[in-house]
């Protein structure tokens, strides 16, 4: 749940990057992080392993200006996607608003895409929230890999996959090049901002 | 509880409370977060700038850590945590379980004289908490 200062006028809302291993979460936050600097106050902060992936997760503060005269902070954070950490997934999506589901779009990882998404559903039931209810984009990387002859799923395979139920906004991109990284932040931050406007009406 | 949302008169006292008690008595800075990572409230003594949102989010993560460490040795919580460096220190603890309190503290208190206040402010803000 956003937490929302009526005296200083600050509402932060926290978006989640969930995925699994090695899709490239933070690779999202990374390419924000360098793209919208001048916006971001603080630094990057990364727990992560010595081998560079994420054990706890990643966190990017962003200010996004005013809506109605509420400065919107957006807390930006990852989860550790190894399938071993789920407790650790659960403990960060505690309050989440709105979450960016990374899938894989290689070809081999198919199935490890569905079982995140599944998981996800379970984490979020535990919390007392529906994936149904919830803010959620869909956001189909790596799909630059095709130009280097690695195969990839076409997007319609990946919608049916994962998006038949849910119907929510998409994106395919390239979270390394950066294409359609800010499409999907700019999509889950308004469609966040919405649903917690609609909350308080 | 009423989380969410915080009214304009909340905020001011307990922001009065944390001055009073606290940042009168010498900690550099005070923040309450809940246990998403969110900050309610932050006053600092002026002198020293924290990036108090990174901090939040790492203060909620690491509790909620040490919390399931707890009941891994069959505790039901660890309530209050304490870091203690060379010129700075930090003590924590949980207001109620949406809710933690975090001092920044140096050298020149001392952690018995500063627990003792921290348990009054805990006491008084849920007392603020409960009017509601």
């Amino acid at each position: 749940m956003s937490f929302i200062n009526l005296k200083d006028k600050v509402v932060q809302v926290k978006v989640v990057y969930y995925g699994p291993g090695r899709c490239g979460k933070t690779t999202n936050l990374e390419y924000i992080n360098r793209t919208y600097r001048k916006q971001i106050v603080s630094e990057m902060v990364s727990l992560k392993t010595h081998g560079d992936r994420t054990l706890f997760f990643d966190f990017l503060p962003f200010d996004m200006g005013k809506i109605k005269g509420y400065d919107i902070k957006i807390q930006l954070y990852t989860v550790p996607g190894q399938v071993k950490y789920n407790a650790t997934r659960k403990l960060v999506l505690r309050g989440v608003d709105g979450i960016v589901f990374v899938a894989d779009a290689m070809e081999k990882q198919r199935e490890k895409n569905i079982r995140s998404l599944n998981q996800l559903h379970e984490n979020l039931q535990s919390y007392k929230e529906s994936i149904f209810r919830i803010p959620l984009v869909m956001q189909y990387n790596k799909v630059d890999l095709k130009e280097h002859g690695i195969p990839i799923l076409p997007t319609s395979v990946l919608q049916n996959d994962l998006n038949s139920r849910l119907k929510v906004p998409y994106f395919e991109a390239s979270a390394i090049t950066g294409y359609n990284v800010a499409a999907t932040l700019k999509k889950i931050i308004s469609s966040s901002v919405i649903s917690i406007q609609k909350k308080l009406l | 509880m009423n989380y969410g949302i915080v009214s304009q008169e909340q905020l001011e006292q307990i922001d009065a409370i944390l001055s009073d008690k606290l940042i009168k008595l010498g900690v550099d800075c005070v923040i309450i977060i809940d246990m998403a990572g969110n900050i309610i409230t932050a006053k600092d003594n002026g002198e020293n700038k924290y990036d108090v949102y990174s901090f939040a989010a790492l203060a909620a993560g690491n509790f909620a850590t040490v919390d399931a460490m707890a009941k891994l040795v069959g505790e039901q919580e660890f309530s209050l945590l304490f870091h203690k460096g060379k010129d700075s220190n930090i003590h924590f603890s949980k207001i109620d379980d949406e809710l933690l309190l975090i001092s920044m503290f140096g050298r020149d208190i001392s952690l018995g004289f500063l627990r003792l206040n921290v348990v009054d402010v805990i006491e008084k803000i849920r007392n603020i908490w409960d009017k509601k």
